[in-house]
């Protein structure tokens, strides 16, 4: 088991190396340059250059490379040009929104998503299963900074019963965090929530297929029981996995979520720093996001193990 | 009322609604179970087989399940029974093991957590006095060193191995009555002996009734006392076991006793096959279900079909013809 | 008389075959038909497609007619979804957007079916290839897919043609990452082997033989790829990171309507609608397709 966690590890590398590789180039190809816009329109091309020298924009690009990625693995991401902020700390400051958004907009489509599936998998082919598979259907189809506009006007504008902007830190209460999140966390969890109840329905179906199920059935164990017990865990794996791979879903959908909502999150201050061409943050930022969605997926493999005894063996 | 059997299934009909209509799987079976003696039905993959003993057990989606007819257990009939006390039926007084123990065992979970599920479903003991149920059920099935094994999961196990597991599960309980559903075809040879000793020996010290489903009629020949044999839904024949093997009545079970190849036999012979494939339920011949497959079948087997028919020596046989065949080839024509 | 013959018979098998071509085909239609999804899923987008061609004639307004007068208009029998805060038609913006969406979710689809198979049935068949190139869409698709494509029209500048590129890098992965791996279950069958002993070419395998058997399960993916593409190109304009400014698109119009929410709902309502409609026509569809041609699925959902 340790020796697989370390081997998969390892294999993440080569995927952040792509990644950092990607991001480092595809910015510095940008048109604009960051001396330039830093110190606005009326600078002489003197100080522009002086302060290129300075940045070391001006070294070759595999140079400017080589000079961060090295910073990178052991851990400085670098300064922020536009802050004057080493850009961990930039990172730090803003990832609070994001993360509350992430964890309740994902902890919402759980709580929500899986006894829908339950339900739609014991009923099936009835007008209820069908009800929640049209839910559904249009849950995954309402991209979710639309989903936020529309409730935006339905609770802001229309009933006014929720703040429609801004946001509040947990530091100054809970009610006011979650007036200002709830929202954004539902729109960007009704995706997940459609996603994650279309596979338990599926994944329910499947296990309750099986030989084992009849065998519970047959050893009269109550229905509730054999459900719950003997079915959603073996269930649950292929859900893991959804779960997993929708992480990246959400903090995709966070960025313009936040930027719906007003949220002074990650979302904003990538976008933000495109506008700024403050290239540090960036990098850092975009590295940190893949490499964490990569980690989540590793850290789900893992979990199949707790859930799945096979697997456990299988990678001894 | 003392000689009321064990479990009495009569004119027992299990009709599934399916896109294309009703299919009648089980059409009007009769058959008893006593206590203490093995019952073996018989019969093609296809047959009802299956669906009779799930139909006992009352394992059917019965969204989608129609039953009519009796199934008398102890007295009570079982379609009669609500979900609840039927739940309270299976695993206690009725078990069932299946076909396929790879597969039949939730794979996350110890065995352990397994057999004294049951045992703590239906008696009032504790987690301890579960566990010690279940390593002395394990002993009964021949595991050995079931202390340990008991915290093992499905997948640590040989097939051989999870088939006794399923048999400790079903009796933990003591039932009076168990179904085993081809409980032998997924193994080795030399393990399905070793499990038929198994029910055999634990039907005897529980004074158990066990209805025995297989296609294989060398284990109903091993442990069978009575026989049924069944052809797409129905009963065609019942026998104890030394008048089927020796003077089978059927044309069809003449035809499945000689398929068996025999060692003393000229090797040379090709083996028997029942010509013909079983017709699908959605397409049932008319007359006798069997005649499109008989060497025997004239105009009135295909048009009018035969009842269950009781014969001298108190046996049964679904076939308008069965003396005349006897008169024309006599007893040993089939077993030469 | 025998050469007559052998003529016959050919035109007999030739009549046959053709009968038991149009035969599935006419199977096809009807279990396609059957579909209450498929169904569905075409008529939302039959109606989106007609509606985009056919703006100039449903519309008499242009999209960009600016009348300061008419400033934010609720919609009326004039404006039938009513006007944005410059005045102009949002009925007119939303059909003319309807184009510029959909056009740009179509490229997509088709650029990355291009790529997402050279890319899957090379990698597939070399395996030197197959780790070079699956790691590099590793890396790719480590990205949430926005982000990459926000930094690359940063990159391009905003323009329709840039998004699409942008969309394309992003998406392309996920369908060559389909297309290989339809095709190595194809190679490892034991008909392949056979062909590769009686001397087949690799490009003979590949095109005759692989690549026929990974067309549905691509064409199911390409599918939601035109979804997502309509779904991010719209986040893309309403972060002002996509179609530039003056020309409409679903997104744009949403960008225009965030500043005005209290006021103007129809700046928000008309243009979501539609891009749920397309995108809702789009899974339709593409839930139907994958019953239709995927056996295996249908079964697991059935």
């Amino acid at each position: 088991m340790k020796a697989y966690t370390i081997k998969r590890l390892l294999s993440l590398l080569p995927v952040l190396l792509v990644v950092a590789v990607v991001v480092f180039f595809l910015i510095h190809l940008a048109p604009g340059d960051p001396a330039a816009v830093m110190l606005g329109p009326d600078a002489s091309p003197q100080d522009v250059e002086n302060l290129r020298e300075q940045l070391g924009l001006n070294l070759p690009l595999y140079q400017q490379f080589i000079a961060w990625f090295s910073g990178v693995l052991v851990g400085d991401l670098g300064m922020s040009i536009y802050m004057n902020q080493p850009v961990l700390d930039v990172f730090l400051d803003r990832v609070g929104p994001t993360l509350s958004l992430a964890i309740l907009a994902q902890g919402i489509s759980i709580i929500i998503a899986i006894p829908f599936g339950i339900i739609a998998a014991r009923k099936r082919g009835t007008l209820t299963d069908q009800g929640f598979m049209v839910f559904a259907m249009l849950g995954v189809s309402v991209p979710s900074f639309l989903l936020g506009l529309l409730l935006m006007l339905l609770f802001g504008v229309y009933l006014g019963w929720l703040p429609i902007a801004g946001y509040s830190p947990l530091s100054e209460g809970v009610w006011s965090h979650l007036q200002y999140m709830i929202l954004p966390a539902i729109s960007l969890g009704a995706i997940q929530a459609a996603l994650i109840a279309r596979m338990t329905r599926s994944s329910m179906l499947d296990i309750l297929s099986t030989n084992y199920i009849k065998t519970a059935h047959a050893k009269g164990v109550k229905e509730r029981l054999v459900i719950y017990k003997h079915a959603l865990r073996n269930a649950f794996i292929p859900i893991l996995t959804v779960l997993g791979q929708t992480f990246g879903t959400l903090v995709a959908g966070a960025v313009v979520t936040e930027t719906v909502f007003n949220l002074p999150g990650i979302g904003q201050l990538i976008v933000q720093s495109i506008v700024r061409r403050d290239y540090a943050v960036i990098q850092g930022t975009i590295l940190i996001i893949a490499a964490s969605y990569v980690l989540i997926n590793l850290i789900v493999d893992l979990l199949y193990g707790a859930v799945d005894p096979r697997v456990r063996f299988n990678k001894k | 009322m003392v000689n009321e059997p064990l479990l009495n299934v009569k004119e027992l009909k299990t009709i599934f609604s399916t896109e294309k209509g009703p299919v009648t799987a089980v059409d009007g079976v009769t058959f008893h179970v006593d206590s203490g003696e093995t019952v073996g039905i018989v019969g093609e993959s296809g047959c009802g087989k299956s669906v009779t003993a799930e139909s006992i057990m009352r394992l059917l989606n019965e969204q989608t399940t129609k039953y009519e007819g009796a199934i008398t257990y102890n007295g009570k009939n079982l379609l009669h029974l609500s979900k609840e006390q039927m739940r309270k039926i299976r695993g206690n007084e009725i078990s069932m093991i299946f076909q396929d123990p790879m597969t039949s065992l939730n794979p996350v979970y110890t065995i352990g957590n397994q057999i004294t599920e049951t045992i703590m479903i239906h008696q009032k003991l504790s987690k301890e006095k579960a566990y010690v149920k279940a390593i002395e059920m394990l002993e009964l099935t021949g595991i050995p060193s079931p202390e340990k094994r008991i915290y093992e999961y499905p997948h640590n196990l040989s097939g051989g191995m999870r088939q006794r597991v399923m048999i400790a599960m079903a009796l933990s309980c003591h039932p009076s009555l168990l179904i085993a559903d081809e409980p032998t075809t997924a193994l080795d040879v030399t393990i399905q002996a070793q499990i038929l000793d198994v029910i055999s020996d634990l039907k005897k010290e529980l004074n158990m009734g066990v209805m025995m489903i297989t296609h294989d009629l060398g284990v109903v020949a091993e442990v069978c006392s009575r026989v049924v044999v069944m052809y797409l839904g129905q009963v065609i024949e019942e026998a104890d076991v030394d008048t089927l093997f020796f003077n089978p009545k059927h044309p069809y079970t003449k035809g499945l006793l000689k398929s068996i190849p025999k060692l003393d036999g000229d090797r040379n012979s090709k083996l028997h096959v029942v010509e013909g494939t079983v017709p699908s339920l959605d397409n049932i011949p008319e007359g006798c279900r069997f005649a499109p497959r008989c060497a025997y079948a004239d105009e009135l087997c295909l048009n009018r079909a035969p009842e269950l028919e009781t014969t001298d020596e108190g046996n049964k046989v679904r076939c308008w013809h069965y003396k005349r065949i006897f008169e024309e080839e006599g007893a040993n024509a089939t077993t030469s | 008389m025998e050469g007559n013959v052998t003529v016959q018979t050919n035109e007999l098998f030739l009549k046959k075959k053709k009968e038991m071509q149009k035969e599935r085909r006419n199977l096809f239609i009807r279990r396609f038909l059957s579909n209450k999804m498929a169904v569905i899923g075409s008529i939302i987008l039959t109606f989106l497609g007609l509606t985009a061609i056919l703006a100039p004639v449903l519309t008499s307004f242009t999209p960009y007619e600016m009348v300061a007068a008419n400033r934010l208009q609720p919609p009326s029998a004039e404006h039938w979804f009513g006007t944005d805060n410059f005045g102009r038609d949002i009925f007119s913006r939303v059909l003319y957007g309807s184009q510029v969406s959909l056009a740009v979710g179509l490229s997509v689809a088709l650029a990355t079916s291009i790529i997402g198979m050279v890319v899957g049935l090379l990698a597939a068949y070399y395996r030197l290839l197959d780790h070079i190139l699956m790691r590099i869409c590793d890396g790719l698709m480590a990205f949430p897919a926005i982000l990459l494509a926000i930094a690359i029209v940063a990159v391009l500048g905003p323009h329709p043609v840039n998004v699409v590129i942008a969309l394309t890098v992003v998406k392309s992965p996920e369908v060559a990452r389909v297309v290989r791996s339809a095709a190595l279950v194809i190679k490892e069958q034991t008909y392949i082997e056979a062909l590769k002993a009686q001397g087949a070419s690799a490009m003979r395998i590949i095109f005759m033989h692989i690549t026929p058997n990974t067309v549905s399960p691509l064409i199911i993916q390409v599918t939601y790829v035109f979804a997502i593409a309509i779904i991010i190109e719209a986040a893309l304009s309403f972060l002002g990171a996509g179609i530039p400014a003056p020309h409409p698109s679903w997104g744009n119009i949403l960008y225009d309507g965030k500043t005005v929410i209290f006021s103007a709902w129809w700046m928000t309502i008309f243009p979501g609608i539609c891009i749920i409609l397309a995108v809702l026509g789009l899974n339709l569809f593409g839930d139907g397709l994958r019953d239709l041609l995927d056996p295996h699925t249908n079964k697991a959902n059935k």
